[in-house]
């Protein structure tokens, strides 16, 4: 008998103490929601999100491409004939020369991971994260952005000019590979020679400094 | 009211057609408000903010019923058509119907049956089979079991919600709800939480009055299904209990429906409990028991049961079915019992 009105009690007080907690958040705690499109949080400092590619740095090696676990990079190159420049200047932001002309450089971000192994092996630097992460889309295809700068008459064009100067080239090969071979042989061994002599003195140079230093 | 639309329609079927659609405007803005405010309650209970997007939130419901409507309404294709489409009116009409009984104010009451409160009981009733129609209609196991969950749950409650009305009735010596109302008036000593009309002597009644009122709020609470009673539409075990495969407009008729039962039975307890549309001040502020004014304090009474209810609902965790038994077989019948002993007692002295 005691029990039973203990049981009562019990129940009582115990469900008001829970409804006084619950009454407690309704009236006076803050709402903890973030409201989002509205209200961000700070992302990350390493966040990794789309990749972007600056294409007037990308030299076209491939290292990307290469690294990529989904393969989802798709590049092609076109040789830059002698005389014209890639882009505006010709060269990348640190003064290297560029030598291929990049009419495709898409990325398909459906399969990307996000993984940013293609950003560490890129010597310029050119392919990073960006803080966007907010670039759903209806069709999967429009998730392929291409980053090139070429339009694609412009890559026709190049593409074109480089064929040509690969012919030309082809043909004074030939031309060069006619001339009697004589003279050929005897410049082998000179230039051997010549590597080797400017070779051993100049590594010398160069390493002793190094190591003082 | 109901004569004056008498004479001026005359006694013929508009007037009786006329007669509820105050009731049903009520109800489905109280639908709209409730299912809102419940998702408010819910979202600042857990310290979140709840739907504040469309026209700040407010418009959110309503924008709900225009997805209800546009919704597919689907029929399970080894589902028992006729009954299956059968259940959500079922289920809406006996609540509805039972709004015929609980009086607004002193002038509206939907029909003023001197056998009022039994009359509510019995028809509410109606609604298991509604549950049990659709539960079994359904063809899913998880429906069916929801209806016979919801069936023994809401039979095994009627019993300790009968047995305490029955306080109420002998101390009022009536079962008409307008009568039980008007007995109440006279300020807030004279309702029947504190022992209704009479002498000094009734303040003897008041523990056991008090324990009536209790046992009457947590069965009816039971009887409409929800937390910490949800067992019948348990999430989840059992997706959804009865309603599993409705979709669409006949899911919204449920969903109104539960939402009319809150308060249908909120005016209940307040009705016989807490003197109904009589303002706590009696006659000492006449402005304030003018028909109007009654009809506010009404719906506040009501409002503030449902909000109980949500508080509830959005604190306790889900009851097992055996604790479910065992609260209404060992203490809720039991209680009542002994307060209608207590009570009747009383009377007869
Ligand atoms: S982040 Fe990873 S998956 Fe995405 S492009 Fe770079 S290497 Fe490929
Ligand atoms: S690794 Fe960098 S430079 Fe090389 S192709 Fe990729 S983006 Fe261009």
């Amino acid at each position: 008998m005691r029990k039973y009105f203990k049981n009562i009690y019990l129940g009582f007080s115990t469900i008001w103490i829970g409804m006084m907690i619950t009454l407690k958040h309704l009236l006076f705690y803050k709402n903890i929601t973030i409201q989002y499109p509205e209200q961000r949080l700070q992302l990350p400092e390493r966040e990794r999100n789309r990749l972007y590619v600056n294409i007037d740095d990308c030299i076209g090696c491939d290292q990307c491409v290469r690294a990529c676990p989904v393969n989802c990079i798709k590049i092609e190159t076109i040789k830059a004939v002698p005389g014209d420049k890639v882009g505006k200047t010709g060269e990348t932001s640190a003064g290297k020369k560029k030598a291929l002309f990049v009419p495709k450089f898409t990325i398909d971000f459906a399969k990307c991971c996000y993984c940013e192994l293609c950003v560490f092996p890129c010597p310029t630097v050119c392919i990073y994260m960006t803080d966007v992460f907010e670039f759903s889309e209806f069709q999967r295809n429009d998730l392929v952005y291409d980053f090139t700068d070429l339009t694609k008459e412009q890559a026709e064009e190049k593409r074109k000019k480089a064929e040509e100067w690969a012919l030309e080239m082809q043909k004074k090969k030939e031309a060069a590979a006619k001339k009697p071979p004589e003279k050929k042989v005897p410049l082998k061994p000179e230039t051997n020679d010549k590597n080797k002599s400017d070779e051993s003195p100049d590594s010398k140079s160069d390493d002793k400094p190094s190591k003082d230093s | 009211m109901e004569q004056f639309l008498i004479d001026t329609f005359g006694d013929n079927i508009l007037t009786y057609i006329i007669m509820p659609v105050p009731v049903l405007i009520f109800l489905s803005l109280f639908a709209l408000g409730a299912v809102l405010a419940e998702r408010k309650v819910s979202a600042y209970m857990q310290d979140r903010y709840g739907p504040n997007r469309v026209g700040k939130g407010i418009l959110q419901t309503l924008a709900d019923m225009i997805k209800l409507f546009q919704k597919e309404d689907i029929t399970p294709a080894k589902a028992d058509k006729l009954l299956y489409n059968l259940a959500p009116f079922i289920v809406f009409t006996a609540t509805f119907m039972g709004y015929a009984v609980i009086p607004f104010c002193s002038l509206y009451i939907g029909a003023d049956l001197n056998i009022g409160i039994f009359y509510f009981l019995a028809i509410t009733s109606l609604s298991i089979v509604g549950i049990l129609i659709a539960g079994w209609a359904s063809n899913n196991k998880y429906s069916l079991f929801g209806a016979m969950r919801a069936v023994a749950q809401i039979i095994s409650y009627e019993i300790p919600t009968a047995l305490a009305i029955l306080i109420v009735v002998m101390i009022a010596g009536t079962l008409s709800m307008q009568e039980i109302v008007e007995l109440q008036g006279g300020g807030i000593l004279n309702w029947f939480i504190f022992g209704g009309p009479g002498g000094a002597t009734k303040y003897i009644l008041l523990p056991f009055l008090f324990a009536a009122f209790m046992v009457l709020y947590i069965s009816t609470l039971a009887e409409t299904n929800r937390t910490p009673f949800d067992i019948p539409e348990a999430e989840s075990e059992l997706v959804a209990g009865f309603h599993t495969e409705y979709s669409g407009m006949k899911f919204a008729m449920f969903f109104f429906a539960e939402y009319g039962q809150m308060f249908a039975v909120s005016a209940i307890v307040a009705t016989l409990f807490l003197g109904g549309w009589q303002s706590p001040f009696g006659e000492l502020i006449p402005v304030l028991n003018t028909p109007v004014a009654q009809i506010i304090w009404f719906i506040l009474k009501g409002c503030i049961f449902v909000f109980v209810q949500m508080w509830l609902r959005w604190t306790l965790p889900r009851l097992r079915v055996d604790q479910l038994m065992i609260l209404c077989w060992k203490y809720l019948i039991p209680v009542s019992f002994i307060n209608l002993f207590a009570v009747g007692l009383y009377i007869v002295l």
